[in-house]
C-alpha cells in the first residue's frame, strides 16, 4: 500500500513538474513575436511590373553585352582624353573647364565620349525596347497578364519607366566612372559648375536614349514579330546616321545660292540646312552636349561679322549655355513623348486576344 | 435564376468584317459549372474577353459579380480567374516565380503570395516541379499551373477558355476532375469553353449552345435533348440475326405492329427503332418471336453530339 501511494505521488510529481516545465514554454510561444512580413515593397501592381522589367532587363544577355560595349568604348575614350590632356592644355577658351575635356577630347583615334553615345545610345534604346509588347503577346503572356487586376496602361508605362531607370542608372553610373577614374589621373576636381554641366549632359543623353526607347516600344506595338521591330528601329536608326546627312547635302548642293548671292541668302541657306539637319535626334543630341561641355560656344546657327564684333572670348555661364540648347532639349523630349503617345495609344486601343 | 454571377443582356459584337456576337443574353448562376460549347469561330472567345472587359461590347450590357466589365474592368478581373486558350508563362522564371509575380499584381505581399503559391502548386500537383523553369512544362502541366495561377487571386468565378486543348485524355480526365473538386469545395462558379463535347458533358451543370455568334440553347443535357427530340424521346438500337427463311424487313415489319413505334431504320443487321414511350421489352418480344436471334438491345440516351448534330443539321437546312 505504501510503496503504490508513493509512487502515485511520485507520479503527482513528474505530473506537476510536467507542467510546471510546460508551462513557460507555451507562455514563451505566446510572447514570441509571430514572424512578420518584409516590408511589403511591391504592394502596388505598377511596381510589381516596374520591378519585375528591371530584373529582366539586367539578367538579359543583351543589356549585358551593351553594358560591356558601353565601359570599353568609354574607358577607351578616357584614356585617349586622359593623354592627350596634356597637349591640349590652354590653347583654347575651355581650358579652365579641364574636367570636361575628359567627355569631349579626343585625339583622331578614337571618338570621344558622348560622340560614342550619340552612336550606340540608339542601339541601347532600341535593345530595351523592341520586343517590350509583342515578345509578351507571342508568348501569350499577355493576355493572362490583362486578365490580372491592373489597368491596361500599367503594362506599357513600368516597361517604359523600368527600361529609362535602367538606363538612366548605367548613364549616372558611367559617367561618374569616367569622372572618378578622371579624377585619379589628372588629379584636379570638378567645379560645382562643371559638375553640373556634367549632370546635365548625363540628363540629355537618358532623353536622346527615351527617344529611341520609346521609337523602339511603338515599333514593339504596331508590329507581332520582335525581328520586325527590331529591324525597323535600327533603319531609322542607320536612316538618320547615314543616309540623312547624304541625303540633306544632296539638297544643299541643289539648292546652294550662287557665288553672287547676297550675305542675306546665304545666312537663310545656311538657316535652311542646318534646320534639315535638326530633325534628325542625333544632331540635336549633339548639339546639345558640345555646347554644355564646351562653354565657349555661344551659338548653334552661323553669327555674322557685326554680331561677333566686341565679343570677348570668353565660356558662358551653365545657365547662358542651357538656354542656348533649351530649343535642342525641348525637340528631344517633344519627339520622346510623341513616341510614347502614340505607342500608348495604339497599345490601348489594340484588341489583345490569345494567340 | 435568382442570382446570377454573371449576366449579359443583348450583347453585340461587331467588327467591320462581320458580327462575333450577335444578340446574346446569357444568365450563369452562382456556384455552377456553365459550359460555353460550339465550334471554332463561334464567338466564344469573343464573349469571354467582353466578360473581362477587355473588348467593348459594341451594345448590350455585361455585368461580372455586380460590376460592369465595361466600365469597371478591374473590379470584374480582381473577382474573376481568366485562363486563356493556350496559356504562356514566362519562360525563363520556374513555376513557382510565376505564380508569385501573378500574386503580386494582385496585391499580395511577397510571403504571403509564396505561401499562397507553394500551396495551389501542391493542389494541381506539380510541387515536384515548382522549380522547373515554366518553359520546360509539358501541354499539360502547364494547364494545371495555369488553374494554379487562376486561383491565386481567390476567384469567385474562373473562365477557362479550351482549357483541355491538347493534352492527352488521361490527363484531360485529371484537369476536369481537379477543376469539379474545386468548383464544388470553394464554391467557385465555373465557366468553361470547348468543342469537345463529351469533357463538357462530364462536368457541367448546364451548358450553352453557340454557333454563329448565337445562343442557339441552353439549359442542362436531358432538358435540351427532351425539347429538342421531343416528337422521338426513345431511340432503341436492336442487334439482330435473322433466321435462314426471313429478310430483316420481316422483322421490320413485326416492329411496326407494335403501339407506339414511329420509325425504324435498318443499318446492316442492327435495327434503330424511334418509339413514343418505352418499348423495349415489347421489341425484344417481338424480334423474338419472329423467330430471329436478337443479340443485343440498347437503349440509347441522347448525347450532346446528338444534340450539336441536331442543331447542325437544323442551322445548314435553315440556310440552305
Amino acid at each position: 500500500m505504501i510503496s503504490t501511494t508513493t509512487i502515485s505521488k511520485k507520479k503527482l510529481k513528474t505530473m506537476r513538474e510536467d507542467i510546471l516545465v510546460d508551462e513557460p514554454r507555451t507562455d514563451k510561444q505566446k510572447i514570441e513575436p509571430l514572424p512578420r512580413d518584409r516590408k511589403p515593397m511591391a504592394r502596388n501592381p505598377f511596381w510589381a511590373i516596374v520591378n519585375k522589367e528591371i530584373a529582366d532587363h539586367v539578367r538579359s544577355w543583351r543589356f549585358i553585352v551593351m553594358v560591356a560595349l558601353l565601359v570599353l568604348t568609354c574607358l577607351g575614350s578616357l584614356y585617349t582624353a586622359v593623354t592627350n590632356m596634356s597637349a591640349a592644355n590652354n590653347s583654347d577658351a575651355d581650358s579652365d573647364f579641364l574636367f570636361l575635356k575628359l567627355f569631349t577630347l579626343t585625339d583622331g583615334t578614337l571618338p570621344s565620349f558622348t560622340v560614342f553615345i550619340s552612336f550606340l545610345g540608339p542601339l541601347l534604346g532600341i535593345a530595351l525596347g523592341f520586343d517590350a509588347i509583342n515578345s509578351e503577346h507571342n508568348r501569350g503572356t499577355l493576355s493572362r497578364l490583362l486578365s490580372q487586376p491592373v489597368h491596361r496602361d500599367y503594362i506599357i508605362n513600368a516597361k517604359a519607366l523600368a527600361a529609362l531607370i535602367v538606363v538612366s542608372v548605367m548613364f549616372f553610373a558611367l559617367s561618374f566612372l569616367v569622372m572618378g577614374l578622371g579624377l585619379i589621373r589628372i588629379g584636379i576636381p570638378p567645379t560645382a559648375e562643371e559638375f553640373l554641366r556634367i549632370i546635365c549632359f548625363v540628363i540629355i543623353s537618358i532623353v536622346y536614349v527615351a527617344f529611341w526607347l520609346n521609337l523602339s516600344i511603338l515599333f514593339s506595338v504596331r508590329f507581332r514579330q520582335p525581328a520586325t521591330a527590331a529591324l525597323c528601329g535600327i533603319s531609322v536608326w542607320l536612316f538618320f546616321t547615314i543616309f540623312y546627312q547624304m541625303l540633306v547635302s544632296v539638297v544643299a548642293r541643289a539648292s546652294a545660292p550662287s557665288a553672287m548671292a547676297t550675305p542675306e541668302q546665304i545666312l537663310q541657306f545656311q538657316n535652311f540646312i542646318q534646320a534639315l539637319l535638326r530633325i534628325v535626334p542625333s544632331q540635336l543630341f549633339s548639339d546639345a552636349t558640345t555646347t554644355l561641355l564646351m562653354p565657349s560656344v555661344r551659338s548653334l546657327g552661323p553669327l555674322t561679322m557685326s554680331q561677333m564684333v566686341g565679343t570677348i572670348p570668353s565660356p558662358l555661364p551653365l545657365g547662358q549655355s542651357l538656354l542656348v540648347v533649351w530649343p535642342q532639349v525641348t525637340g528631344m523630349i517633344a519627339a520622346t513623348i510623341l513616341c510614347f503617345a502614340l505607342s500608348y495609344l495604339s497599345f490601348m486601343r489594340k484588341e489583345i486576344r490569345p494567340r | 435564376m435568382n442570382n446570377p454571377i454573371i449576366e449579359l443582356i443583348n450583347v453585340t459584337k461587331r467588327y467591320p468584317a462581320y458580327t462575333a456576337v450577335d444578340d446574346l443574353t446569357l444568365r450563369i448562376n452562382q456556384g455552377e459549372i456553365f459550359g460555353l460549347l460550339g465550334p471554332n469561330g463561334a464567338g466564344k472567345s469573343t464573349t469571354i474577353l467582353m466578360m473581362l472587359g477587355l473588348t467593348d461590347p459594341t451594345s448590350g450590357s455585361v455585368r461580372v459579380c455586380g460590376f460592369d466589365s465595361t466600365r469597371h474592368p478591374i473590379e470584374v478581373k480582381r473577382r474573376t480567374g481568366y485562363l486563356p486558350e493556350d496559356v504562356g508563362f514566362y519562360e525563363d522564371y520556374s513555376g513557382f516565380e510565376n505564380l508569385v509575380y501573378t500574386g503580386s499584381l494582385n496585391g499580395l505581399g511577397r510571403s504571403e503570395a509564396e505561401e499562397k503559391a507553394r500551396k495551389l502548386l501542391k493542389r494541381v500537383g506539380l510541387s515536384d516541379a515548382a522549380d522547373k523553369k515554366a518553359g520546360k512544362y509539358s501541354r499539360g502541366m502547364r494547364q494545371r499551373l495555369g488553374l494554379a495561377d487562376v486561383l491565386i487571386k481567390d476567384p469567385e468565378v474562373i473562365i477557362l477558355d479550351e482549357p483541355t486543348l491538347g493534352i492527352d485524355p488521361r490527363g484531360v480526365h485529371e484537369l476536369l476532375n481537379l477543376i469539379v473538386q474545386l468548383s464544388r469545395e470553394e464554391g467557385l462558379t465555373v465557366l468553361l469553353s470547348s468543342h469537345h463535347l463529351h469533357q463538357v458533358q462530364e462536368i457541367c451543370d448546364r451548358v450553352g449552345l453557340f454557333v454563329k455568334g448565337k445562343l442557339l440553347a441552353e439549359g442542362d443535357i436531358r432538358a435540351l435533348s427532351q425539347t429538342l427530340f421531343s416528337n422521338e424521346p426513345f431511340v432503341i438500337e436492336a442487334g439482330v440475326s435473322p433466321a435462314s427463311s426471313q429478310s430483316i424487313d420481316d422483322i421490320v415489319e413485326r416492329l411496326y405492329e407494335i403501339d407506339g413505334i414511329l420509325r425504324i431504320t435498318a443499318d446492316g443487321a442492327s435495327l434503330h427503332v424511334g418509339s413514343a414511350r418505352d418499348a423495349s421489352s415489347e421489341i425484344a418480344r417481338a424480334i423474338v418471336q419472329s423467330g430471329a436471334g436478337l443479340q443485343y438491345l440498347l437503349k440509347k440516351e441522347y448525347g450532346l453530339d446528338d444534340i450539336y448534330d441536331h442543331y447542325f443539321k437544323e442551322k445548314v437546312e435553315n440556310y440552305a
